[in-house]
């Protein structure tokens, strides 16, 4: 900064005329499409929370086995339908950390039923970071720390057990592995083959195009969950827990691509007229690299939104599926599965938290609809 | 084409449909190895019992089991005479259950018309609880009306179906004395229509209908909403709310018609999903209705008895598509006759 004889202040830096005012704005509109996306969905609270929470859900999968107390299949005859423990912090208004009464179990012969007494002159400490029974991350590295156990002589259901004695809270953190990665190997069938021949029909038109819209309509038109039981029914029940699952993960896939295939095919009839993909066919590129280089990219976009609200579907098939006992059956363990006990009003009436099951699928089913939401709205960021 | 000619063709090809369905349907209840009678030929063979196994092998025969899978499927559509002549779907003979050991059309019987009425009470709850609440939920949107419409909508469509037909079972018999199970009161089964038979009959439907409905109602209120809100931001709302018209009258009269359009024309995409809410909540809470036949049928490979009720349930579905398309093309002026595919 100068100061001029006559008392003006002038700038000492070299003047650019390529700096133009709109500097700011113009590093606005030459932002990439990702993060014009990630600004405008950041605003959406409602998605972004749910987000962040299923990230955190798929993240956690493989350490299922750390933050259980238990193995999935590990049994406590001595506490069948056990309540839920809560989970403490003061005793008789000492501040003493987490701890839990341990529970007596005692049989009435009047009900046949056992129940169940909390200890409270006896509370004991939660141990953290101790060995427990053998587990695996990501089912590849063995290990035995556990996040928490029970304390030594007694357990740790805290949110209570089921009719053969397992812990309910365990058995969720188990059951997420299978229940929320059916409907990722669902979703990943349901693309391929939706955007395969979603593609193709609105691409070539003509014939294809009416034959595949027939299917389409077909397909649509049938109720689904018949469909499901039938072909579940058809796996071999002699097949591995394993096989089962991809079986079913690929038949919740396969009747799904319909939807999705209908709507790739509306925007590729309206896109092939562009001048650009008549640009790029008279190169001379090939029709598959045209609906791959240049139509696809168009709206992928739309494409991960409206798989993010067809996951849910899945996953409540999956459960639907399984507690009907058509799904995974054990010794697999998945929502459905542990439902399956909460099968009649009996158990509901006596055992409620055998029913807790349901507050994941929930929880989960909603985040998905909320980020789904979330990202249809934040995908056109030049709009609005 | 006028109204009867459209109505015609969409007949004609949901016909198509239902034969490209009975091939479907057809093969996948064939799909997992073996049938009820070799399995229990098998069983029969293994346990040394040789009294059932004649009545099997006859059976075998006799429903043409024995044939090429492409002429059992003829048989069973009744395009082609079988064993008993021309007996097929066609001509009215819907096959037998080996599980039961009798004619399907009895086994079904009744349930058949249960499904139909259960079905039809939930697309009556879905209309009469997602119209009001959609319309208000978009007249007065960003208010707490519309956020608790927004979040009961999504809650209904989170819960599992079958959870929610347990829990509300569960509350509404300890709370409000509904009963729990079946369609009807036991003392009316077998019995004819009388006033008490069909009072028992809507008593118990309260809760499935309830259930089946919840999920559709919400789906069809969010698209009203949508729709209204659409048609709110237009000129001639605007127009119609200057001249100083009353705000319900102003709804009713203009935005709302343009809107309805996709109330009607949803109805076939959630017929689906609805059949199949069915099903599920039949089974669960022990509905007279085709649900559990189906359920029971495919667990023992009773192919004719799964067969027929997956037919029936197709039937139902495109029955209702079709009576939806026809609807729209009647209230819908704007809309061409030559397919909506174009």
């Amino acid at each position: 900064m100068t100061i001029l004889p006559d008392g003006r202040y002038v700038d000492d830096a070299p003047f650019d005329p390529k700096a133009s005012l709109q500097d700011l704005e113009r590093k606005d509109l030459d932002a990439p499409n990702w993060l014009l996306i990630w600004r405008k969905f950041r605003e959406h609270k409602l998605g972004l929370i749910s987000g962040i929470f299923l990230l955190l859900s798929y993240l956690m999968l493989p350490f299922a086995g750390f933050i259980a107390p238990y193995g999935p299949n590990e049994r406590f005859s001595d506490h069948l339908f056990s309540p839920p423990q809560a989970v403490r912090l003061f005793h008789e208004g000492d501040f003493i950390g987490p701890f839990i009464y341990p529970l007596t179990a005692e049989a009435n012969l009047e009900t046949f039923q056992w129940e169940f007494k909390p200890d409270i002159e006896n509370p004991q400490k939660l141990r953290f970071f101790c060995e427990g029974s053998d587990y695996q991350i990501a089912g590849l590295i063995p290990a035995r720390t556990r996040l928490f156990c029970a304390p030594e002589g007694t357990t740790v259901f805290v949110w209570g057990s089921d009719r053969l004695g397992r812990d309910v809270f365990s058995r969720i953190f188990y059951g997420a592995q299978l229940s929320l990665t059916v409907g990722l190997i669902g979703i990943t069938v349901s693309f391929l083959l939706g955007i395969t021949f979603g593609s193709i029909a609105g691409y070539f038109g003509g014939k294809v195009d009416w034959v595949i819209n027939r299917v389409i309509e077909i397909l649509r038109s049938l109720p689904e969950l018949p469909l499901w039981l039938a072909l579940s029914a058809a796996v071999p029940s002699n097949w591995g827990p394993v096989a089962v699952f991809f079986i079913i993960s690929l038949i919740l896939g396969v009747l799904d691509w319909p939807g999705l295939a209908r709507a790739v095919r509306a925007k590729f009839l309206s896109l092939r007229e562009e001048e650009y993909v008549r640009a790029a066919e008279m190169m001379g590129a090939s029709s598959g690299r045209v609906i791959r280089k240049h139509l696809l990219p168009n709206f992928t976009s739309h494409l991960i939104a409206s798989a993010t609200l067809s996951i849910p579907a899945m996953i409540l098939g999956e459960t639907a599926l399984s507690f009907l006992g058509l799904g995974l059956r054990a010794p697999a363990v998945s929502w459905g599965v542990m439902l399956n006990d909460a099968q009649n009003l009996a158990s509901i009436e006596i055992y409620p938290w055998t029913a807790i099951p349901m507050l994941p699928i929930i929880v989960v089913v909603l985040a998905f609809n909320f980020l789904g939401d979330g990202l249809r709205d934040s995908l056109d960021p030049y709009q609005g | 084409m006028d109204i009867f000619r459209y109505a015609i063709y969409r007949l004609f090809t949901m016909l198509l449909t239902l034969l490209v369905v009975s091939v479907l349907v057809f093969a996948i209840i064939n799909l997992p190895p073996g049938d009820y009678l070799s399995n229990q030929i098998a069983e029969l063979r293994s346990t040394g019992q040789t009294s059932g196994l004649a009545k099997a092998e006859f059976l075998r025969k006799e429903y043409a089991l024995d044939r090429a899978l492409w002429e059992q499927y003829m048989i069973w559509m009744g395009f082609m005479p079988g064993p008993q002549g021309w007996s097929g779907m066609l001509q009215g003979n819907f096959g037998w259950s080996f599980e039961f050991d009798r004619p399907v059309a009895e086994i079904v019987g009744d349930s058949l018309w249960l499904t139909v009425l259960v079905n039809l009470a939930a697309v009556l709850f879905i209309y009469l609880v997602a119209l009001p609440l959609g319309v208000l939920a978009a007249a007065r949107s960003k208010t707490w009306v519309d956020y608790t419409a927004a979040f009961v909508g999504y809650l209904g469509l989170a819960t599992p179906n079958f959870l929610l037909a347990l829990i509300l079972f569960y509350y509404g018999n300890k709370h409000l004395n509904l009963p729990i199970g079946g369609l009807m009161d036991p003392i009316y089964e077998g019995e004819p229509m009388s006033l008490a038979k069909v009072k028992s009959i809507l008593i118990h439907l309260i809760v499935p209908t309830f259930v089946i409905g919840t999920s559709g109602a919400a789906a069809m209120m969010q698209r009203l909403r949508a729709n209204m809100l659409d048609e709110l931001g237009k000129p001639y709302v605007e127009t119609a709310i200057a001249k100083g018209m009353a705000p319900s009258k102003m709804l009713t009269k203009y935005p709302l018609r343009v809107a309805f359009n996709p109330f009607v024309a949803d109805i076939g995409n959630l017929l689906p999903a609805m059949v199949s809410g069915s099903v599920l909540v039949s089974v669960v809470l022990g509905l007279e209705t085709i649900g559990p036949t189906l359920l029971a049928a495919l667990k023992t490979q009773d192919q004719f008895l799964s067969g027929f009720v997956l037919m029936f349930v197709a039937l139902l579905t495109l029955i209702g598509t079709m009576i939806s398309d026809i609807l729209l093309v009647m209230l819908d002026p704007r809309i061409r006759y030559e397919g909506r595919d174009a």
